[in-house]
């Protein structure tokens, strides 16, 4: 779709949003949908990098640990104002993105998928192990909230709209990026890297673009998480989060940007509706376990029924 | 440090590794096979490791246990594969690798809810007090460990050089759509495969469950240090997930024991992305399968 | 005829009786009931069912207004994961509006969720250890704790291995908090006490082998060793030792105060010495300890019902215990069962004697703190 159409849609689920977060008075509600901002954010750009430069990343999960961590540690141990922080760990993501893509992305398929898997973990054991800086496994508390304007996003209400509009400016500009020149040339790689570097398509430099973007996108997602949560430690940003963002991209359909978000949705809304349904058909003694086994079927039998993801329905994932 | 921790270290370094090369050679029978990462390996090796845990403290006797875990693992592998791989066999490998995730998170969630959260012990197949070579200590279980692995190893090969079927096996691996057009039965073959890697799981974990007590969710972490140990081996060579495994059990334990235990893991994936920058630059003598 | 009559004047009369349900009080909990945390969050998630089966049993909970009122536990699990334990607590306080929450069961979750509870002034009673949940007290205003803090269980363990000559020490300690933590206090309490730390060793929750670290601390001649994990790695570790045949004291943390590390460790458990709540050791305490009787009948109850005892599961007794009493003085109000809790004295509790203040959240001394000792597959109290 084009420009004018996709801001204006935009546009409109932005106005949704703020009145959602104004209408809606319970917290678990709004608290859920933060949650499913931020994932979608995080998965956003895992995205552009599976479903545009075609590239698996195993280790996305560092990219936001990154970001909340450099957030939250400007913030605390430096005293500065968050969003200098905020702005420091979208940096951060983009630089550790370019750092790891140099070496790495030589290589293709499975190798490149392992070699992110490592950075994953290792960027997890620095952080629970480097306790003078980090804080270790105990983490960081008191991390300060955002504020616009004077006013201290510390309610659920005013971090959805925070997030959702940082969200949606996200989806609006990487709409674009994937209608202009340079994603026209993603989508080349994508096809074939050979033809693409044969008519002139600088394959390297490109990927890597992609690669920094999703990492600072990522990353920012890191940060607001620490200003939301307000606390950080390292446990839930290890290889399982990362597995959880591929499930989130594979889910809403790889080739598609809100399909992301959508993924997201998915998984954050169906462990919720687990966690209400489960007691309520009488398990109550070993529902947890229940909800875990159902999880677990659900997914699979979402792949198998809609392969090609929410947004691509039956269609081949692309 | 002298060579008597240096002794102790490879000791416990190669027995680590044979773990993690019998949980590889799972991946790389599915791999090898059907061009699957199959997410769900580690769940098996939980399964075999349960089930053994299970028949030996209702008293059943080592080899009946060891069978009935295998079965149990088998039967696993081949369900596995009506229910949620055949279906999507035309599907990329990313939308069967989501299943796979899918039916691992199932498989673990059942296994709480059979076995709940208690760690097992299982009692070593040949009881007594480890073995002193040399001055490092080697428990006994551990010569199960490798023995298990080496003969693994030889009946795949055996099986994959020497016999009709293993040919197939091969020819399906190499070109699918050969395959078939030769008039072999690709699902068949696909059956076949992940049963056998169910089986070959339910063996690491029966063999192993006496060392590492058997939980609902120690698939998970195992699992991960196997694919990598098939990863660094090439994830299509059955000697490269053993020479995958032994390598990167004993560069954890001398990197805990020579450098610092706190960054023990890290080590071994800094080492996994410098061995993947070895591969694709051809340094060393194996190559990674291509994909697709 | 007669039998058309009974409905309706069965009816009027039901209608007529005084209405003997009052309205319940809810009490949330969150628990990890799967996940890394699941051995601590399942005993702690079976003793708050059986307490408000036992309490319901007797009618309900007895409110300021005289009546008795059923407590009805909502229980959610946070899967030992930060995102999860938030959305819980936030269903709790907004979907089912309970009074109180009692949770979470490690550190982190209930770290994670401190900035919800707090604004939305909900009282917390935690079951997770870490010292900082309910420190600095000025910022902690709604939260408190039940388990020991790290600082409390290692300084009994650092002045019994003093009492007995072993200076030079060695720790092996699992890498995620509760590891951290020990060693934190352990680093603090050898430095005061004058003992010196030889090695420093970390091994991961998950390692199947931790030999390279038992092999380095060997090197290092210790005269005691300290590891300090929960099962299964505290179990592995303690074949480890005994495979290696190191020879010196070994002492664990209280993380292995459970039946099953000692069925898993098998013989190599016997004379592992390590501090832990009076539970484990009830019947052996002295007449005159004024935990005996409730100790004995809690771990008489949770046998009967659920296996063998387990002092996280008295973390939790301690807890929902606390919050009932606070609902006897204050009622349905979240304020008035905070300021209830904060002036709790005297409480004979399963992990010790708590007294709330203002300034102190967690309110245990030393006396919640024993040196148990393994003899013989059996728990001894080391004098």
């Amino acid at each position: 779709m084009d420009a004018q159409r996709r801001w204006r849609l935009l546009g409109a689920v932005g106005l949704v949003v703020a009145a959602v977060s104004y209408a809606v008075p319970s917290s678990y509600v709004l608290g859920i949908l933060v949650f499913v901002a931020l994932n979608g954010l995080a998965a956003l750009g895992l995205s552009l990098v599976m479903g545009f430069a075609g590239q698996v990343s195993l280790g996305q999960a560092a990219f936001f640990a990154i970001g909340a961590y450099a957030s939250g540690l400007f913030s605390t141990g430096l005293g500065w104002n968050p969003w200098l922080g905020v702005v420091a760990a979208v940096a951060a993501g983009a630089v550790a993105a370019v750092a790891i893509g140099l070496p790495v992305f030589r290589l293709s398929g499975l190798l490149l998928a392992m070699a992110t898997l490592g950075f994953g973990v290792i960027v997890y054991y620095v952080l629970n192990n480097w306790a003078a800086v980090t804080g270790g496994p105990s983490g960081l508390t008191g991390i300060p909230p955002l504020s616009v304007g004077g006013i201290a996003i510390d309610t659920d209400a005013r971090a959805l709209v925070l997030v959702g509009f940082v969200l949606l400016l996200a989806l609006g500009l990487a709409g674009n990026l994937v209608d202009s020149r340079v994603g026209r040339a993603l989508r080349a790689i994508h096809g074939s890297e050979a033809a693409a570097a044969s008519a002139g398509i600088d394959v390297m430099r490109l990927k890597l673009a992609v690669f920094a973007a999703a990492g600072g996108l990522t990353a920012l997602a890191g940060a607001l998480y620490a200003h939301y949560v307000r606390f950080i430690n390292p446990s839930p940003f290890g290889i399982g989060y990362s597995i959880e963002l591929v499930v989130m991209v594979v889910l809403g359909g790889v080739s598609s940007l809100p399909g992301a978000v959508l993924g997201a949705a998915a998984v954050v809304l169906l462990v919720e509706a687990l966690r209400a349904l489960v007691p309520a058909l009488g398990a109550s003694h070993g529902a947890a376990e229940y909800e875990i086994v159902l999880f677990g079927l659900v997914l699979m039998a979402f792949m198998i029924f809609l392969p090609g993801g929410l947004a691509g329905g039956r269609r081949r994932a692309a | 440090m002298g060579p008597a921790e240096l002794g102790q270290y490879l000791a416990s370094g190669v027995v680590v590794g044979g773990i993690y090369s019998l949980i590889g050679l799972g991946f790389v029978i599915v791999f090898g096979v059907t061009r699957i990462v199959n997410f769900a390996q580690g769940e098996f090796v939980a399964l075999g490791a349960l089930v053994l845990a299970t028949l030996s403290a209702r008293g059943v006797g080592l080899p009946l246990a060891f069978t009935g875990a295998v079965a149990a693992g088998v039967a696993a592998g081949m369900l596995l594969e009506r229910v949620a791989v055949r279906p999507l066999r035309a599907m990329p490998s990313l939308a069967i690798l989501i299943v796979t995730i899918g039916a691992s998170i199932a498989l673990r969630g059942g296994a709480l809810l059979v076995w709940g959260t208690d760690p097992f012990a299982v009692p070593a197949f040949w009881a007594g007090p480890p073995l002193v070579l040399g001055g490092a200590v080697i428990v006994r279980q551990g010569l199960w460990v490798l023995g298990a692995a080496a003969c693994v190893f030889a009946l795949l090969w055996a099986f994959f050089t020497r016999t009709y079927a293993g040919a197939a096996f091969r020819a399906c691996a190499a070109n699918a759509r050969g395959a078939r057009l030769c008039g072999m039965r690709v699902d068949r073959m696909r059956l076949a495969a992940f049963a056998l890697a169910g089986g070959l799981g339910a063996v690491a974990g029966a063999v192993i469950a006496p060392i590492t007590y058997a939980t609902y969710d120690m698939g998970l972490m195992l699992g991960l240090k196997g694919f990598v140990a098939a990863v660094i081996g090439g994830l299509v060579s059955p000697a490269g997930a053993i020479a995958g495994g032994v390598a990167l059990g004993v560069v954890e334990a001398l990197a805990a024991g020579l450098v610092s235990s706190a960054y023990k893991d890290a080590v071994a994936f800094v080492v996994l992305i410098a061995l993947c920058l070895a591969q694709a630059a051809g340094w060393v003598p194996w190559r990674v399968a291509e994909e697709g | 005829m007669r039998r058309l009559l009974f409905l309706p004047l069965a009816l009027l009369l039901a209608a007529t009786l005084p209405a003997a349900a009052s309205e319940p009080y809810t009490v949330g909990a969150i628990f990890s009931i799967t996940g890394p945390g699941s051995s601590l969050g399942i005993p702690e998630r079976d003793t708050a069912r059986m307490l408000e089966a036992e309490i319901n049993a007797r009618g309900g909970v007895k409110g300021p207004d005289g009546r008795l009122h059923p407590l009805k536990l909502v229980i959610y699990d946070d899967a030992s994961d930060e995102t999860k334990a938030v959305l819980a607590a936030k269903k709790l306080i907004d979907e089912d509006r309970v009074i109180a929450i009692v949770g979470t069961t490690l550190s982190g979750t209930s770290l994670a969720i401190l900035d919800t509870t707090q604004r939305a002034e909900v009282p917390v009673v935690s079951c997770a250890a870490a010292a900082k949940i309910v420190e600095p007290a000025a910022e902690r205003k709604w939260v408190f704790k039940t388990p020991q803090s790290d600082a409390l269980i290692v300084g009994v363990l650092v002045d019994h291995l003093k009492a007995r000559g072993l200076v030079r020490v060695a720790w092996a300690g699992v890498d995620y908090a509760f590891g951290q933590l020990g060693w934190l206090a352990f680093e603090k309490a050898t430095q005061a006490a004058g003992l010196t730390v030889v090695a420093n060793e970390k091994f991961a929750q998950k390692d199947i082998d931790i030999t390279p670290q038992l092999t380095r601390i060997k090197a290092a001649a210790p005269q005691a060793v300290v590891v300090w994990s929960i099962p299964p790695s505290a179990s592995i570790a303690t074949r480890n030792y005994a495979d290696l045949g190191l020879k010196m004291p070994h002492f664990q943390s209280h993380g292995v105060g459970n039946k099953r590390y000692i069925e898993l460790a098998g013989p190599a458990a016997n004379g592992v010495s390590f501090p832990a709540g009076k539970l484990l050791v009830a019947e052996q305490l002295d007449d005159r300890d004024v935990q005996k009787p409730v100790l004995i009948a809690y771990a008489r109850d949770f046998e009967a019902k659920y296996g063998s005892r387990n002092t996280f599961g008295g973390h939790a007794w301690d807890a929902v215990k606390l919050v009932v009493r606070a609902l006897e003085t204050a009622g349905p109000d979240r304020a008035g069962v905070r300021t209830a809790l904060e002036s709790t004295k005297g409480f004979v509790g399963i992990t010790g004697v708590f007294d709330f203040s203002p300034t102190d959240h967690n309110g245990l001394d030393r006396r919640a703190v024993v040196m148990v000792q393994v003899v013989d597959g059996q728990w001894r109290l080391a004098k």
